[in-house]
């Protein structure tokens, strides 16, 4: 087995053996979005409209919802600067922690929202759009994640400075993502999707080296 | 590969041994003492005339009233809230490549005042806002870039407070004002793209297609004004930074001696 797949699997068993993993997740995502209704109201066109929004904001809260255990707990019981001695580079395994996180947060999140988007009176023309843009863009959620989660590793509850520090820098990815669900609703071309994509790509090929360098800091201190 | 011409390894050089020779925080302490009451002096002065000029001289516009006059306080501070991230970002990378000692500091001072011109920019465009679109908050491209920009900032600044080891927080903050740098021109271009997909277009910009003279002379003056401001101000919280490093520096030695 290689082992940037080791690690890789490692890190979705851990996921899935310790606290629900992917479904605590999906659960998350679930509640936020149900909670929206109860604040603005049951206005089914008004949450047709909304629907990608909120969807796409309830996305990006449950990303972060277990970024802050990506390299925390590794760090704290040393078996981080095991890994980092490994032969595989840092990069690699940082890529592989990523992956890991995307499979347990981002992609079960994609798979569950065609129903929320029934919930939310979501435009038939807008169920292709949700899911693809969520597939596209939920790696740009926890790529960028992955470079807070290494910034703030050795910080005790760093949860909502990780926050402060990824919410911001992912904005474009809600934007496009929304815009991607509206757009496919009302027929108006697919410039966000390419602009999703571009993002998306820009991020996870770009991450892993700004995570690595932030986890090599970290472990030389 | 060829090699590079003489002239831009000597320019290299130049700035390098520049670099190096105010590396030593002794020397910086030394240089900034002096500069320090020219730059107080030059920024009074070029905010005492530009202030004078936009709230006395410059008139009104036909279409703002005296509104308009909130561009020359607003303008310049969203021009710093920018210029104070390419400032905080060139620092980090000098401070992550070259290890510079002193480039840590300079990028940790930066960030305050750049929160505080993004702060700044947001309350006066939010002032300007109300007599020109009626309410004081309009989910406008540029506001909202200042926005995220100032969550930006304030996310840099704890994660400075949250690493108790300066040397690594410092090495922290740098990744993530790199990160930020490449991030924010993207931000920026997806706020914009986001506005015209969900905003009607009857707002009403303000400047307007172009600028009359007698309104860009004092912006000009302000803008320069502000941006000396920065200047003195980053120097002066850069020298306090070193002062904090040298206090703590000799309690730790006094320690040892008990």
């Amino acid at each position: 087995m290689s082992p940037m797949r080791a690690v890789l699997r490692r890190d979705i068993a851990l996921a899935f053996r310790s606290g629900g993993g992917a479904f605590l997740a999906t659960a998350f995502f679930a509640t936020v979005a149900a909670l929206v209704p109860l604040g603005v109201g049951a206005d089914l066109p008004l949450l047709g409209r909304i629907a990608g929004g909120v969807l796409w904001v309830a996305a990006a809260l449950s990303a972060l919802l277990s970024l802050d255990r990506l390299f925390q707990a590794d760090f704290e019981d040393g078996s981080l600067d095991i890994i980092a001695l490994a032969p595989l580079s840092l990069e690699a395994t940082v890529t592989a922690k990523m992956l890991a996180h995307w499979i347990t947060t981002g992609l079960p999140l994609t798979l569950v929202s065609p129903v929320l988007g029934l919930l939310f009176n979501l435009p038939v023309e807008g169920y292709g759009a949700l899911v693809l843009s969520l597939a596209i863009g939920t790696p740009a959620l926890s790529a960028i994640g992955t470079i807070g989660a290494a910034l703030t590793l050795s910080v005790r509850r760093g949860g909502l400075i990780l926050a402060l520090i990824v919410l911001p820098l992912i904005t474009p990815a809600i934007i496009f993502g929304s815009g991607a669900v509206l757009a496919a609703v009302q027929d108006t071309g697919t410039a966000a999707f390419l602009f999703l994509g571009a993002f998306s790509l820009g991020a996870v090929a770009l991450s892993p080296f700004a995570a690595a360098a932030a986890v090599r800091l970290n472990l030389a201190g | 590969m060829s090699a590079p011409p003489p002239c831009a390894y000597i320019t290299a050089m130049a700035v390098f041994s520049t670099l190096t020779a105010y590396a030593n925080p002794k020397r910086f302490l030394d240089l900034s003492r002096r500069i320090q009451p020219w730059l107080g002096g030059a920024t009074a002065l070029l905010l005492a005339v530009g202030f004078y000029w936009s709230l006395f001289i410059s008139p009104a516009d036909y279409q703002q009233g005296q509104s308009v006059k909130i561009m020359f306080v607003h303008v310049p501070a969203a021009w710093l809230s920018m210029f104070a991230y390419a400032c905080l970002a060139g620092a980090s990378i000098t401070g992550l490549v070259w290890k510079h000692p002193l480039a840590d500091q300079a990028a940790k001072a930066a960030a305050p005042l750049g929160a505080a011109f993004t702060f700044l920019a947001l309350l006066t465009g939010s002032l300007w806002g109300k007599p020109m679109w009626g309410t004081y908050w309009e989910w406008d491209a540029r506001l909202t870039s200042e926005l995220i920009m100032l969550f930006v900032y304030l996310g840099y600044i704890a994660l400075w407070d949250a690493i108790e080891d300066p040397n690594r927080a410092a090495r922290a903050a740098a990744v993530l004002a790199i990160v930020g740098a490449v991030n924010l021109p993207i931000i920026h271009f997806s706020v914009d793209w986001w506005n015209t997909l969900h905003q009607p277009s009857s707002i009403l910009r303000s400047g307007g297609p172009s600028i009359d003279s007698s309104f860009l002379w004092p912006l000009a003056i302000m803008a320069l004004g502000y941006q000396l401001l920065f200047f003195w101000l980053w120097l002066l919280r850069i020298r306090t930074e070193i002062l904090k490093r040298r206090a703590r520096t000799l309690m730790l030695m006094r320690g040892a001696q008990l």
